[in-house]
């Protein structure tokens, strides 16, 4: 449905988003990540026409957004970075106007606006103002709007900005359900939404990709994926240590914890086979008699990995540093 | 899953309309629903209808001029316009993108011409009302007197003709900026310069300059083409020079509209 190639967007000399491809299809979430200021907004303004790309092409639906652009934003819902909607309107004026314009009239209009109503629950505030909206009702109207002519595509900017957790707990799930039969694109900062909501997820630094994947694959490279912890209870924490450090299977080591047991992490040698690791430091324990209390394969950390993809070099080895 | 294909059917499905006619219609309701949830429409109405009944009155003779005739009337509004007009335009567009909300309307299907004219129509069929209230002065000068009918509507059509020209200056420098005091400040210059560019007093200190160069700053006046109306001459020139300004004001406001989005 969505389709990006190169997009390249300059403001001056400065490359906000440099050669960005991708493509969505139905029944994909795709989760843009990616630290403030990365290039997300922008590109995001690319795709939904709002600003032309200084080079590549978007198109959405096979219609490209240069030189069809209004069969293109047909099919495209959006919800802007922070959720902009007119302050002197009332909610139900509001959503009538998206609705106009975006060719409805008559009963489809009052059916789509209080369809939309319904799945963004703002039944309590339908007359009221925007301005005297609290913040996550305004952010639930304008997502109202996105949805109102039920679009095959959906692109989102921070959809759960500035919402309650219960909230933001709604937003997902609803992105997840409507996910099933339309191609949505959301970018967020929040990196459990990746995985509360996401089928695959791009993150993006200074105006590149530097990875995209399922939320799986992108947690598998993490440094801490294939890892494993070890809770030993009464035996000392170095002899512990030493004696994990021993092991053929175990690259480095990491003390967690020293009391009230021993908590260790040990990592895998480069090309170690799935549960070598885990299964070696059970023998190992059997053999030593550890009084063992968990003994668990770690799934690696999406934070992590967005960490050390989007931070400079200097940074990420600090994090080295602090391995024994 | 639905079948392929579906996609692109869907949104035109259930009586769909998208002329570019419902388009404006659509932007220009909410626009002037807009002035009239907020007091400014009332403040803005209450005040051209009481300063104009003061120029009128007290100022411009009406009575003491022993005339059957809006003169006194009309000959204020080229100065009156010129702040009370880009007072109504200076929010058109400074404050959609202050708020953000031009991103909403520029991602909808419509084209940015419809949002500029629906957006300009809105506010111009507001100056057209506030000017509309002003009909006691018919009954009036009919009450006392024999007016000619078809200078009245002259005078009328020509403040309404003037009232869009300077709105559409507001349009643009609205365009210019986020801040509203600023696009008011640039508007005022903006207007009186089509004010005072035919001005004699003006034109008359500018005798060292060229006649042709006079002559060509002086037909960018609105002036003259003001008066003619208030004669009570309807000359199709004097409607297209009207015609032109907003145009090329409008059009500017695309440009410029389309530059920030560029980036």
């Amino acid at each position: 449905m969505i389709k990006v190639e190169n997009l390249v967007k300059a403001f001056g000399p400065k490359l906000a988003v440099n050669g960005v491809s991708f493509s969505v299809e139905r029944g994909e979430v795709l989760g843009f990540l990616g630290p403030n200021g990365a290039g997300k907004s922008t590109t995001m303004r690319m795709i939904t026409g709002f600003m032309p790309p200084t080079a590549g092409r978007v198109s959405v639906g096979g219609h490209d957004l240069a030189e069809h652009p209004i069969a293109a934003k047909r099919l495209i819902g959006y919800l802007p970075e922070n959720a902009p909607a007119y302050t002197d309107m009332t909610v139900w004026g509001f959503l009538n106007f998206a609705a106009e314009l975006r060719g409805l009239r008559g009963e489809a209009k009052r059916r789509a606006v209080m369809r939309a109503i319904e799945i963004c629950f703002l039944d309590s505030v339908v007359h009221q103002s925007v301005d005297t909206l609290s913040k996550g009702y305004r952010h639930r109207t304008c997502f109202a709007q996105s949805i109102i002519h039920d679009p095959p595509v959906l692109i989102l900017d921070e959809p759960t900005d500035g919402l309650d957790p219960n909230q933001k707990h709604e937003v997902r799930t609803l992105i997840r359900r409507m996910g099933q039969t339309k191609a949505i694109v959301f970018s967020t900062h929040i990196l459990e939404e990746v995985d509360a909501a996401c089928t695959r997820a791009i993150i993006i630094d200074r105006g590149q990709i530097v990875a995209n994947g399922t939320p799986a694959e992108l947690r598998q490279r993490s440094e801490l994926a294939g890892a494993v912890a070890v809770s030993v209870q009464d035996t000392p924490a170095s002899t512990v240590n030493q004696k994990l450090r021993e092991l053929p299977t175990v690259k480095r080591t990491l003390v967690l914890r020293e009391q009230p047991d021993v908590l260790i992490r040990a990592y895998p040698r480069a090309g170690g086979r799935n549960g070598e690791l885990q299964a070696s430091i059970y023998e190992l324990a059997v053999r030593e008699r550890w009084r063992l209390l968990e003994l668990r394969t770690e799934e690696g950390r999406l934070d992590e990995v967005f960490r050390s993809i989007t931070l400079p070099d200097t940074t990420r080895t600090v994090n080295e540093t602090a391995t024994p | 899953m639905p079948a392929p294909g579906s996609a692109a059917a869907l949104p035109v499905a259930a009586g769909e309309h998208t002329g570019a006619l419902h388009h404006i219609w659509a932007i220009a309701k909410r626009e002037l629903g807009g002035y009239f949830a907020s007091p400014v429409a009332y403040i803005f109405i209450v005040i051209f209808l009481v300063l104009i009944g003061f120029f009128t009155f007290n100022v411009g003779r009406f009575f003491l001029r022993n005339e059957a005739s809006l003169n006194s009337f009309f000959m204020w509004h080229p100065w009156l316009y010129l702040f009370l007009v880009p007072a109504v335009g200076m929010r058109l567009w400074a404050e959609e993108r202050r708020v953000g909300t031009i991103e909403l309307l520029l991602t909808m299907p419509v084209t940015a011409w419809q949002a500029i004219v629906g957006k300009f129509l809105a506010s111009w069929l507001f100056l057209g009302l506030a000017l509309a209230l002003t009909f006691p002065m018919i009954i009036t000068v009919a009450y006392l007197g024999n007016p000619d009918a078809g200078a009245v509507f002259c005078g009328y059509l020509g403040s309404f003709l003037l009232a869009g020209a300077y709105l559409s200056v507001g349009s643009m420098t609205s365009a210019m900026t986020r801040n509203q005091v600023i696009s008011f400040i640039l508007s005022v210059v903006g207007c009186l310069f089509l004010v005072l560019a035919g001005w004699p007093p003006v034109t008359d200190a500018l005798t060292w300059a060229p006649a042709w160069l006079l002559d060509l700053v002086a037909s960018f006046s609105v002036m003259p083409h003001f008066e003619s109306f208030q004669r009570g001459v309807l000359d199709l020139r004097d409607v297209v020079y009207f015609a032109l300004v907003m145009v090329f004001c409008l059009f500017t406001t695309g440009v410029i509209i389309r530059s920030h989005r560029a980036g």
